[in-house]
């Protein structure tokens, strides 16, 4: 599904990415973990195409496409769903006319017709529902005032409707409280499916007790310089991130 | 000296007025003329140099030659097809200044008068003796002078007491310039009686592509507890020049409020002034402009808080496009014995492109001390962060621009109390913001 091959991206003249490699099966939950400053939400916002990194090298291929040769609208289109760790408040456009435009531009790229308000009503309820939102959030203009536990929400709410193939979640727990925390798992363990898969950028384990993942990345300076299976976030919330920095740092300084 | 060409054509029209007058040279309306005349000659077209001209430049008027008598044959079926042509409601249209009968509607009422400047004149002189020329300030203004003198057309409209017009009126200008300029002086009278409601219309539009020069002063008077809604449209073309006075007095009790929608129009200037001449007054004034080419909008409004306990409030919003300019100045007095007065002030612009501009400028001058006034003023580029948010749910960029946009002109179409219009107006917003 999911091909990134020692991809490079810096922001004016900083290097942030420094050769990822990362590759994601269908239906398969990869967890990106790291210390601060370690390029996991840079890595989310390239794959999303956010124009204030500009890539340096690699390649990102997506279902067959080369990804990086798409705009941010194209790569959603295509099924990248991006939930961002700091949702934009928009004023004056209502969740619920925010997603009828975004859902019928995604038809439109597919060739397909437009849903009528009708059908389109139909289909917020029901994953309005799915997702534990509330009717009357959305019809209120887009984040602006929610709280940090609504604004998570929506996007997860976001997510139910436009159905990606592949949901990158941006520090999705950051701020938020436990019970808030299960609801937003909650409603990303129901989207799993065997042809969908995600991409879960946190800092702390906490959040993978509830999206059990099947492969645990760590990034460093921006290189995955270890991977395994779940038991590998739990050995870093019981030990911290100090021992792999020490070991990355060693073979960085072994190989100059 | 500037302006020599174009204050020698309204001194020529002046004369030729007075040549045509049949003997009511010595009436007291005319003598009113005179002494405006007077007025005008010695303030003459405002330049640069004049603090309140500063950023709008009338240089180029000169340059051009008007007809001020400019017969029109504006059909029947070109009216239908203009915008807003099929507002319902009361309607007095004026083409080329001229009242035409065929594109009015026109339903009189003992309690509704409207009526065309000169009808009023014959028909109801104790109002006009009491309120024409009352209001407006001739002896600041050249242009506003110069209407008081020239003005050759307008409308007089007057809603009895004790009555609630739920219909709108609606006072269509429509500029025939398909063959020549044209150079129009309009001063349109509203009364709106003690404890009465009702909803004005203004419409300004143009037909063709040569120039046509609207000076034109509205003055409301809005009597005691009476509530006046008061809308002014403009679509006019890129050659057009408006110079608009809406002078609005209020006495106890009463409420104005008013949306200044300018669509388009080449060099547009608009003051809104009012007077709070009593005390518990409220008033919501709202402006959206919304240029793009190389129009240029300037919307200067006045507030002056008189007595205590009223409230005024101001928002206007622009979206400036390609090389065009924008202008808000926003003065606020409260007078001394203004207390307890609260006066709120907001101007909102997003830029949409590097050559574009905006000067806003709030003036608050408080000499009383128990008070409460704010006034804030942003211009900026609309947010990347909310264009790439969109972006990533699949709106492709000039959408969500778009949808942006039309949404931060929304906050100021959504007061307009006439759904008809607000729909119209959202079409035509929409359309222009693409």
């Amino acid at each position: 599904m999911l091909k990134i091959s020692n991809l490079q991206a810096r922001v004016e003249s900083k290097e942030i990415l420094r050769g990822i490699n990362l590759e994601i099966k269908p239906g398969e939950i990869h967890a990106i973990m790291g210390p601060n400053g370690s390029g996991k939400s840079t890595l989310a916002s390239v794959l999303a195409g956010r124009e204030d990194y500009e890539v340096t090298g690699g390649t990102v291929e997506f279902n067959g496409k080369d990804l990086l040769d798409l705009a941010p609208e194209e790569r959603a289109a295509e099924g990248i769903f991006l939930a961002f760790q700091y949702p934009v408040e928009i004023p004056g456009v209502t969740t619920i006319n925010f997603l009828k435009t975004a859902i019928n531009q995604i038809r439109k790229y597919h060739e397909k017709e437009p849903l009528d308000a009708a059908q389109f009503l139909k289909l917020m309820k029901e994953k309005a529902k799915s997702v534990k939102i509330d009717d009357q959030l959305l019809r209120r203009s887009l984040n602006e005032g929610f709280s940090g536990g609504e604004k998570k929400r929506n996007e997860i709410f976001q997510m139910a409707m436009l159905e990606p193939s592949l949901g990158i979640l941006d520090e999705t727990d950051s701020g938020l409280d436990i019970d808030a925390l299960k609801i937003v798992a909650d409603g990303v363990n129901q989207l799993r499916s065997a042809d969908r898969s995600f991409i879960v950028v946190t800092h702390y384990q906490r959040l993978l007790d509830y999206i059990v993942p099947d492969f645990v990345h760590v990034l460093y300076k921006g290189r995955i310089v270890k991977s395994g299976t779940k038991d590998l976030a739990l050995e870093l919330e019981e030990k911290g991130y100090d021992w792999i920095k020490s070991e990355a740092d060693a073979l960085e300084a072994s190989m100059v | 000296m500037s302006f020599q060409n174009i204050q020698g054509q309204f001194e020529a029209e002046f004369e030729n007025i007075q040549k045509n007058l049949n003997g009511k040279s010595g009436s007291d309306f005319n003598l009113i003329r005179k002494g405006a005349f007077e007025q005008f000659k010695a303030l003459g077209i405002p330049t640069v140099k004049n603090e309140d001209w500063k950023y709008s430049n009338l240089k180029n008027l000169d340059k051009l030659q008007f007809s001020f008598n400019s017969a029109s044959s504006i059909s029947k079926t070109t009216f239908d097809s203009l915008p807003f042509s099929s507002l319902k409601g009361i309607s007095i249209c004026f083409v080329n200044g001229i009242f035409s009968q065929e594109l009015s509607n026109i339903e009189e009422s003992a309690k509704i008068k409207v009526l065309t400047l000169e009808n009023a004149l014959d028909q109801i002189p104790e109002v006009i003796e009491k309120h024409y020329g009352k209001y407006v300030e001739v002896d600041k203004e050249g242009l506003s002078a110069l209407n008081n003198a020239l003005s050759n057309s307008g409308s007089v409209i007057v809603i009895d007491e004790n009555y609630v017009l739920e219909s709108p009126i609606v006072i269509r200008y429509i500029s025939d310039v398909t063959s020549e300029n044209i150079a129009l002086n309009i001063h349109n009278l509203i009364v709106v009686g003690k404890h009465s409601e009702a909803k004005i219309v203004e419409i300004f539009q143009t037909e063709g592509e040569k120039t046509a020069f609207s000076n034109l002063v509205t003055e409301i008077f809005v009597d005691k507890d009476a509530i006046a809604h008061y809308y002014k449209i403009q679509d006019e073309n890129d050659q057009s020049y408006h110079v608009g006075t809406t002078q609005v007095n209020q006495e106890d009790k009463s409420y104005f409020y008013s949306a200044t929608v300018t669509l388009n129009g080449g060099f547009v200037r608009n003051n809104l002034n009012l007077v709070l001449n009593g005390q518990y007054i409220d008033n919501h004034m709202y402006g959206l402009y919304i240029p793009n080419g190389k129009q240029h909008v300037d919307n200067h409004t006045l507030v002056d808080h008189k007595m205590p306990n009223c409230e005024s409030n101001e928002l206007y919003k622009g979206v400036l496009m390609d090389s065009s300019n924008g202008v808000f100045n926003g003065k606020i007095f409260v007078r001394e014995d203004a207390q307890k007065t609260n006066a709120y002030q907001n101007c909102r612009n997003v830029i949409t492109s590097d050559t574009a501009s905006m000067n806003s400028k709030p003036q608050l001058e408080i000499w009383a001390d128990d008070v409460k006034c704010s006034h804030g003023t942003t211009t900026g580029k609309l947010n990347d962060d909310a264009i790439f948010y969109m972006q990533s749910r699949g709106i492709p960029k000039p959408e969500a621009i778009r949808l942006q946009l039309v949404a931060f002109a929304e906050e100021v179409v959504s007061q307009i109390k006439i759904e008809e219009l607000r729909e119209m107006l959202d079409t035509m917003i929409e359309n222009k913001l693409k």
